[in-house]
Order: structure tokens, then sequence, then C-alpha cells
């Protein structure tokens, strides 16, 4: 690696398009303002159009297009990286995605791929107001053919799992299309090493629909058996996780936290195997309420654990604008804060 | 170069199948809807006869003549519009929804351009050699995404020769309800080199074509050609709303099969006929034999 040590998600990240580009000339990064000294607007391209001149396409302001392109790109071989410069903008690329790139291998009967990495990230919390904050990837999950993935800040000292190495893997190897995750706040966050989480017992299963993607587990080492069963991704598992330790050491509320990378299509059989344990749920994503990913994992552990399901929960963001002011801007989202009131609550009062 | 008999040929086999499909659609062995390709044979023979292997093709809805322009087989056309595991895609992707070889088309208007130029980067920096073909139709000038992808195959220079097939109808409506300004300016404004040819005859467009994917794969630079042309059918099935009047004039003046058919002697043109008669009842015979499917 030239460069800095990876200390960041934003580094790793970093590393993984560069390792990629490297690696694999069929590799090329489309996008809007992707050049140096810009780099993008959030940096997570910072540096490879100096080093990958001919493998970094800088775009007009046309999503839609752009993303049509690599599909077509796709089909023909290449391994196109798409950087949507802000979530919300995903919108315009629907129809790329849901009725041409997620379809072509099933519509052409398995006679064709398009392994398309759109990257994006969402999230709110920098003041960027109602079209530049949101989370809008529960509109992406659950379109056939697409797979979703969302990183978490693990594992930095290990190949395995560090947000790069699974932005990485998914650019170079994978044979489906893929809408990658990333949020705003994660990208400044530290990589855990496992020294980092040295009070933590860390499962880690990988499913597999298309590209390997871990699933994480993570208990307090020597607590209690958990009453709580906490699932999350993202930036708001690094929310979760810091809430888990404060429930136990002030509260001694033990829950465990369920961090899948691969949201769609669902695999939640660690989600079931810990519910049957603890019998409660709580969802906690940064998209708003209704519909979204918690519904679907809510629904999913009902079906499947029956009356073992005993208290389900869901932690969202308020149904409406994120607004520009901090203050009203960090109500309308779901916070550390939250996910305390919301455990204590269902393992206090409903029994 | 074709000659006559040949062009007629190959014209006469994308009528015959559609004049096939539409007569047998009323037994229902054909699920959902189809939209044919009558009228419009020429454009597709034109251009597509002067593509090398490596080629790739890009089509829309209507991509019945295009298909087998392109050199697809009239059984496994026929088998994926019964919906049978011998089609083109297994039945699964039915009349708009063909991939084989180099060939794809879809049915939502205005993506396919953009696939199209993306196939055309990819060609480009693999430098293969290869170029793309892409039809569209007047309607599809609606969408947004086309002005998009027109911008970015004329900032990069990609390889397509984008052909739009002007029919002057989208569905149901004519284009003077639908489209404002001038048509060829559309891709001029971008610096995409234009041609702009009002024919229905094979002798017009099959040079013509020639020119311009010459010019396409030597220059690795795009080009538009606007065809005027003539629907002679519905828009799918039964749902042609124009006064007879006009179709008739229409199959009178711009019918690319009658017109190629005066150049052929009586016994050339009667032989083609038979043949492709035959194979084409052939084929769909062949078709309906396999297993699966609506029948």
């Amino acid at each position: 690696m030239n460069g800095p040590a990876i200390r960041t998600v934003l580094d790793s990240l970093n590393h993984g398009l560069y390792q990629s580009l490297a690696d694999d000339k069929r590799a090329v990064l489309l996008g809007e303002d992707l050049l140096d000294p810009y780099g993008g607007a959030f940096k997570v391209s910072r540096g490879l159009s100096s080093a990958f001149p001919d493998q970094v396409l800088t775009t007009p302001i046309s999503e839609a297009g752009v993303t049509g392109i690599a599909g077509g790109m796709a089909l023909r071989g290449l391994r196109p990286v798409v950087e949507i410069m802000f979530g919300d903008f995903i919108t315009l690329i629907s129809d790329q995605v849901i009725n041409h790139i997620a379809k072509f291998n099933d519509m052409y009967h398995g006679a064709a791929t398009a392994p398309v990495v759109i990257r994006t990230p969402m999230g709110g919390r920098r003041g960027y107001g109602p079209t530049h904050s949101q989370s809008l990837e529960k509109f992406f999950l659950g379109v056939p053919g697409l797979t979703v993935l969302a990183p978490f800040n693990l594992f930095g000292n290990s190949p395995l799992g560090s947000p790069g190495q699974l932005l990485k893997d998914v650019i170079l190897k994978a044979e489906v299309p893929v809408l990658f995750v990333e949020n705003k706040l994660q990208y400044l966050l530290p990589l855990l090493s496992k020294a980092n989480l040295d009070e933590y017992e860390v499962n880690t299963v990988w499913d597999d629909a298309g590209v390997p993607a871990p699933s994480y587990t993570l208990r307090l080492k020597s607590a209690p058996q958990a009453t709580l069963t906490l699932a999350a991704y993202g930036y708001m598992a690094h929310l979760a996780l810091g809430a888990m330790r404060k429930l136990a050491y002030e509260m001694e509320i033990f829950c465990e936290l369920l961090v899948p990378t691969q949201l769609a299509p669902f695999e939640l059989k660690e989600v079931f195997d810990s519910v049957r344990c603890t019998g409660r749920l709580l969802t906690v994503e940064e998209g708003t309420f209704s519909l979204g990913w918690g519904a679907e994992v809510v629904a999913r552990t009902a079906e499947e654990l029956g009356t073992n399901l005993k208290q389900a929960g869901r932690l969202a963001a308020r149904e409406g604008v994120i607004p520009v002011a901090p203050d009203l801007e960090l109500a309308s989202l779901p916070g550390d804060e939250d996910i305390i009131a919301r455990v204590r609550e269902m393992v206090f009062h409903h029994g | 170069m074709l000659d006559n008999k040949e062009l007629f040929r190959r014209l006469y086999q994308i009528r015959r199948f559609e004049t096939v499909l539409l007569e047998q659609f009323k037994s229902g062995i054909f699920p959902g809807t189809t939209h044919t390709s009558l009228g419009q044979e020429a454009n597709a023979v034109g251009v597509l006869a002067h593509l090398e292997p490596g080629d790739v093709v890009v089509s829309n809805h209507r991509c019945h003549g295009h298909f087998l322009a392109y050199g697809g087989d009239p059984q496994a056309l026929f088998a994926e519009l019964m919906g049978k595991p011998s089609g083109v895609c297994g039945g699964v992707g039915g009349s708009q929804h063909l991939h084989w070889r180099n060939f794809y088309s879809s049915g939502v208007q205005g993506g396919t351009v953009a696939m199209a130029a993306g196939m055309a980067l990819a060609e480009k920096r693999t430098q293969s050699g290869a170029i793309v073909v892409d039809f569209m139709g007047d309607g599809t000038l609606g969408e947004g995404i086309v002005y998009e992808c027109l911008n970015m195959i004329s900032l990069w220079q990609l390889p397509v020769l984008l052909v739009l097939e002007h029919n002057q109808i989208a569905q149901t409506t004519p284009s003077s309800l639908a489209i404002a300004g001038s048509v060829p300016k559309r891709f001029e404004a971008f610096e995409i080199p234009t041609t702009a040819l009002d024919s229905s005859d094979i002798l017009d467009i099959y040079p013509l074509a020639e020119t311009l994917i010459e010019q396409v794969r030597n220059e690795s630079a795009p080009r538009a050609l606007m065809i005027t042309t003539a629907r002679l059918g519905s828009h799918s099935k039964g749902d042609d709303t124009r006064a007879p009047g006009v179709l008739e004039s229409l199959w009178q003046s711009r019918d690319p099969i009658a017109i190629q058919a005066k150049r052929l002697a009586g016994a050339e043109h009667n032989q083609v006929i038979q043949d492709i008669d035959a194979k084409i009842q052939q084929a769909f015979e062949a078709a309906l034999a396999a297993e699966g499917g609506a029948g």
C-alpha cells in the first residue's frame, strides 16, 4: 500500500478500491468529481485517479446514464464501480438497477451477468438537510437479483472482513450486481481490531449470496445470558455496540448484537439463533420507520420462531424530512440513548 | 455485397415470421403480447447485414426483425414467444427480452441506450475493434436518460451507431403530439454526425448503413442514422387507432417487401417465397412440438 496507515473505514475503503484497480485492469471507477485533487465528495476515491488515470472516469451529473452505462460495461466483461455522491440520489438510478442490471441474469436465462458495484454514502448528522442526509437503502432491499451490502468497522488488522476487503472482493469476484451502502459518519470511525474488542466474544459467519459477506455476533465476555437481541448494520451497529456496553456496565442489562453486512438477500439465521435464547428482538436502522429493514427482520423472525419471539421492537428515523438544524436533525434520527431507552422499556415494562 | 434476391430473402423471412406469429396468436399458444416489425424490416436487414462477428446489437421492445436479421433462429424465437424451455431465453424473456451471442434486447424505453453506450465503452477500452448498433424508436426520445447518454457517447467518442427508427407513432400517439423541435438536431446538438433518410427501400438503407458502420469502426466514434419509416402493423396486437385509409396508403407506398419484390423475376420471387414459407412453417411446428409452454 502506498500512503499512510489504514486507520478508519474511509482508509480501508480507499485501500480496497486501490487494490481492486491495481489487481484487475477490468475494474473501472465511474462517478462525479472523482479526479484528484478533489478525489470524490467524501474522499473515498482520493488518489485513485493519479495512480490509475485510465481506470477512473469522471462523469457528468447523470446518475441514471452512468449506472446504465456501467450495466452495459459489465455485460461486456468489465468490472465497473459507480460512486453515487450521496445515497439520496439512488432514486435516480432505480430503473437502471431494478429493470435492467438486476434483471439481466434471470431474464436472459443465466446467459449474461452484470456485476456492477454501486457505492454510495447514506446517513445524516452532517447538517446536509432533507435531500442529502437520508438512508434510502430500504427501497432497494428485496429487489430480486440485487445484493445489498453494508460494511462494519471491524477487524482492521485482519485481511478478512474489513470494509475495504469486502469492497475489493465484491468488485473483483462478485457475479451479481451489488449496492454497497456506506455511511458518512462511519467513514471516520476507527477500524476495531481484535485487541480493541478484547472484552467481547465475536463470532463471524460468512453468508454467500454471490459474494462472501460476514455476519457478526458480539456479546460481552463472561456476561450472563442475554435477555435481548439487538440487530443493526453500518453506523447504527456502531451506536448499538456502545449502547450494549453501557446497558451492561451501568444497568446490568445484557444484550447480544447481531451485525449483518449482507442486507439482501436476507440471511438471518444468526438472528434466529440469538432470539431463540433471548426471546426479544430490537432492530435499529437509520432509514424511516415504515416498511423498512427492521420490519422484514422482525417479520421473518416471527415466522421462523413463532411464540419463541416474545417481544419485538424497531427503532428508525422519524417519518419526515431530516432537518438541517442540529437539534432537530438529532431528534429525527435514532441515537444511542434511544437504543438504551427502548431496550430498558422492553426488558422492564413488558416482561 | 448481397444481391437483390438475398436481400429479399432476408426481408421476407422477417415478414413471414411476423405474419405467422400474428395468425397463430389467436390460437392461444403465445402468452402475453408481442410487438411486430411489420414495415420496418428493411431497417433491420439493411443495417445488420454489415456486422462483423464480434459486433454487438442492442434492441428494444420491437426486436424480432433485428433478432432475425442478426442471424437468430426463427424456431428458437417462436419457442421463446411460446414460453418454452427451448426458446432463446428459456421462455423467461419472451418477445421483448432476448439475448443470444452479442444480441441483447430489453423492454423499458431509454435504458437500452445506456446499455449500448456502456457496451461501446467496454469494446473501446478493451480495443476489441467491435462496434455497437443500437436501435431505438421515436417514442424513446421522450426519455431523459437518452440525452444523458447522447452526451456521454459524444464526450467519450464511443463506437456506436444509433439507429432511430422514426415510424412517427409511439403506440397510439403520433409524434406530432410528442416531439417538439428537430429529431436529427437532438443528436447534432451533441455533435454526433447524423444522417437522415426517409425510405423503406432496402437499396437506400443498405449502402448508407455500410458507410456509417465503416465510419464508426474506423474512427471509433459515434454516428446516428434516422430512418423515417412506417409501422405497418399495430403497436402490439389490435391496438392500432390510425384510420384505415392511412394504413392502406402506407402499405401501398412504404412496404419494404413489395418494393424489393419488384426487382426480382417472377420465378426467382416465387422460389424465395416458397422456401421461406416452408422454413418458417417448419420452425413454427418444431417450436410447437417442443415441450412446455402455454399451448
